[in-house]
């Protein structure tokens, strides 16, 4: 679709700088999140996560040793330190005495502070203050300072989340339950596709309607009804309502409407005279869809088990509904979702939790795009 | 935790070896029972025909037991306690429809839904259609093309922390480190807690929706594009169409069976929507929308199923037009096969 229009300079220009506007927007809110989870927690707040390769500066008061650590000098009365102790992690930038003037003078120039006393204050943290008269009281000097810290980049945030929040073992639960959610519906999908696709018997139109019809059924309509039959079962059997068997069922059955759906018509597009070859050479249909069909939907079947994988992956209400929220079976999703309230103004916990449940997802999709998109499209447009 | 991946594993060795040795061992069952081989002509013709009965039952068989175990009875489930009270014991003939429509909370997501279906499939067709055409004027085209539908593989729960942050509020005055309000501020307004605006907090919880949806219509739509006959496009070019024109009066009607598409599958996803508001406000500062006050219905105080049910059918009721669409789309574009 290579339309001839917008041939001036400006146009094209224009297109690239919108194009680009749309690209910044998509992507920025995503980088904004790793950038800020790879950050050290106390810059987090300090600073928007889009300085974060610029020194943070923060503007703070400390106090200067009270009078009993005065020494005499050449008649004068001296204070010296550190006025960060033994840690001199930041550099200052400017300081002052009053609360009104935190930044009156640069670092490294000595302040007349009037009756015959100086101070001075280094970039470093060091100072010296001097008095004609000696110091007196039990409260040392109030200083305020700007100082400045170089940005600082850490996996910490992971290492907690990971090991400390239980998010390491809610990505194993995810997992747990992911997997065999898409592998199983795939084989009970296949084989009803082909029966809709290729075999004829009664009642295949209004199959294929109801299947359709299934496709858009709001998952609410499912959630009490089975919420009540697994209690039910539960309680009849004596196990447990939520397990990982009963979500994998779950997902399944959310899942087969689609995946028969996507199948059946890729399946119904196979050229005929293959099948029929095969037909007359005695091949019976299980054979026929063991040996031929399965082989050549390949890339079909790649297609459904993405989405399906995201979905599964990336639910929250079904886990909600059929998993607990205890350790062992709190799945991703959820977890981060209890977290926004647990831990609502932690943004280094809530930006790497965030981050870890999107990897998976985004490796997945980066790596298999050409059958997320050909699922996508099969999926929409034809049956509609 | 061990004890968990193995468990995964011999269920999904299990679970796929189950209906491996069912479709196989069906399907020898049924070569044994009535053999077509080996038997004399007459009685293995109608043996042949025997099989052929019952083989399609065998492939579509657990299919549809799991469909009607998960999704028809249900529906038939959800619609009768939709008449009963809280317990499911008691009928109460249409009392939980009149506490619905009589109920301020119901009525604001009602409102709000409304609101939702306006703007968002509105705005990722829109966003959607204009990126596909823009992108595929440019080289790299395809790159930003992908980075724009990235956000698609995203959770709700993830974007919407994601989007959170981007909402961030602190007072006043002080360093701004949601980027939103940094913004404002920075241009000398004033920073807002986004989301407990009353009424615009929908449009920002929206954003959330349009930002991961905008992807998925772009793609469906860029290919619709393709599959517009250059010569059109050139006619339109030759008879001195400006690019407006060419857009709205020669590409967009094309496409407008693809417009429909996603329109409609994005509508049926915004009636769904959930996670985004249960995450972001839990349908506080009047942000509510019919599925999170399904969702809870269904354990508030113990849980209300009449109710939840009845909220889950007024969903179902506003799918029910596009799905009739669908069914008939599909007869008659299977109705040759």
């Amino acid at each position: 679709m290579a339309v001839a229009t917008g041939k001036s300079f400006a146009s094209r220009f224009g297109v690239h700088i919108a194009v680009f506007t749309f690209v910044a927007i998509w992507t920025v809110p995503t980088l904004g999140i790793l950038v800020s989870s790879l950050r050290d927690k106390d810059q987090i707040i300090a600073s928007g996560w889009w300085n974060s390769f610029a020194s943070s500066t923060q503007t703070e008061a400390g106090r200067l040793p009270p009078a009993s650590a005065q020494v005499e000098k050449d008649g004068k009365f001296v204070l010296e330190g550190n006025i960060f102790g033994d840690d001199p992690a930041r550099d200052i930038n400017s300081f002052g005495v009053k609360s009104s003037a935190p930044t009156q003078y640069p670092a490294g120039t000595t302040a007349d502070l009037g009756d015959g006393e100086t101070l001075q204050l280094n970039a470093d943290g060091s100072f010296v203050m001097t008095s004609t008269k000696p110091f007196e009281g039990e409260r040392g000097q109030r200083v305020y300072y700007a100082s400045s810290a170089p940005p600082k980049f850490t996996t910490d945030n992971y290492n907690t989340v990971l090991f400390s929040e239980g998010i390491g073992r809610s990505f194993m639960n995810s997992l747990t339950v992911t997997i065999p959610a898409t592998v199983i519906p795939i084989l009970i999908a296949a084989f009803a596709a082909y029966a809709l696709a290729w075999m004829r018997f009664p009642g295949r139109a209004l199959l294929i309607a109801v299947i359709i019809g299934l496709l858009v059924v709001p998952l609410q309509m499912s959630l009490i009804p089975l919420l009540k039959l697994y209690n039910g079962v539960g309680s009849f059997f004596g196990v447990p309502s939520k397990t990982y068997l009963g979500i994998w069922l779950a997902h399944t059955g959310f899942g087969l409407p689609f995946a028969i759906y996507l199948l059946r018509s890729y399946i119904a597009g196979l050229p005929r005279e293959i099948m029929e070859s095969a037909r007359i050479d005695g091949a019976s249909d299980f054979e026929i869809f063991v040996k031929i069909v399965l082989p050549l939907s390949f890339p079909v079947l790649a297609s459904f088990a993405i989405f399906q994988f995201l979905w599964v992956w990336n639910d929250l209400l079904v886990a909600m509904v059929f998993l607990g929220t205890e350790g062992d079976q709190i799945v991703l999703t959820a977890k981060l979702n209890a977290l926004l309230g647990s831990r609502g103004g932690d943004w280094e916990i809530l930006t790497t939790s965030a981050f870890i449940t999107i990897v998976v997802p985004l490796i997945v999709f980066f790596s298999l795009q050409r059958y997320f998109v050909r699922g996508l499209l099969a999926g929409s447009v034809k049956g509609g | 935790m061990a004890a968990q991946i193995f468990s995964a594993i011999t269920v999904i060795i299990v679970g796929v070896g189950g209906c491996v040795a069912y479709f196989w061992g069906a399907n020898k069952l049924v070569d044994i029972i009535f053999p077509s081989r080996g038997v004399a002509g007459a009685a293995a013709i109608d043996n042949l025909r025997r099989q052929g009965m019952i083989r399609p039952w065998l492939f579509v068989g657990p299919a549809m037991i799991i469909l009607t175990i998960y999704l028809i009875y249900p529906v038939v489930e959800t619609l009768r306690l939709s008449f009963l009270d809280r317990g499911g014991a008691n009928f109460v003939g249409l009392a939980n429809y009149e506490w619905a429509f009589g109920d301020r909370e119901f009525r604001n997501a009602i409102f709000n839904n409304i609101i939702w279906l306006a703007v968002v499939p509105a705005a990722c067709t829109f966003l959607g259609l204009i990126i596909a055409v823009l992108t595929d004027k440019i080289w790299w085209g395809t790159i930003a093309k992908s980075l724009i539908f990235l956000p698609l593989a995203i959770s709700f729960v993830g974007a919407s922390v994601i989007w959170k942050f981007i909402y961030e509020y602190r007072g006043a005055g002080q360093t701004q480190i949601g980027l939103l309000n940094a913004i404002i501020q920075y241009f000398g307004g004033q920073p807002q807690v986004w989301i407990s605006l009353p009424f615009w907090n929908n449009f920002f919880l929206m954003i959330i929706l349009i930002w991961i949806q905008t992807g998925f219509a772009m793609v469906i739509l860029s290919s619709a594009l393709r599959g517009i006959p250059e010569e059109t496009l050139e006619a339109a070019v030759i008879d001195g169409a400006n690019p407006f024109q060419i857009f709205w009066k020669i590409m967009v009607p094309q496409i407008w069976g693809t417009i429909a598409v996603v329109w409609t599958t994005i509508t049926i996803l915004v009636l769904k929507v959930f996670d985004i508001v249960l995450t972001m406000t839990n349908g506080q500062w009047n942000s509510q929308v019919l599925a999170n006050l399904m969702f809870d219905w269904m354990f508030r105080g113990g849980g209300d199923f009449g109710r939840g049910a009845t909220i889950a059918i007024i969903i179902m009721i506003a799918v029910i037009p596009i799905m009739i669409w669908n069914i008939r789309q599909a007869n008659k574009e299977t109705g040759g096969h």
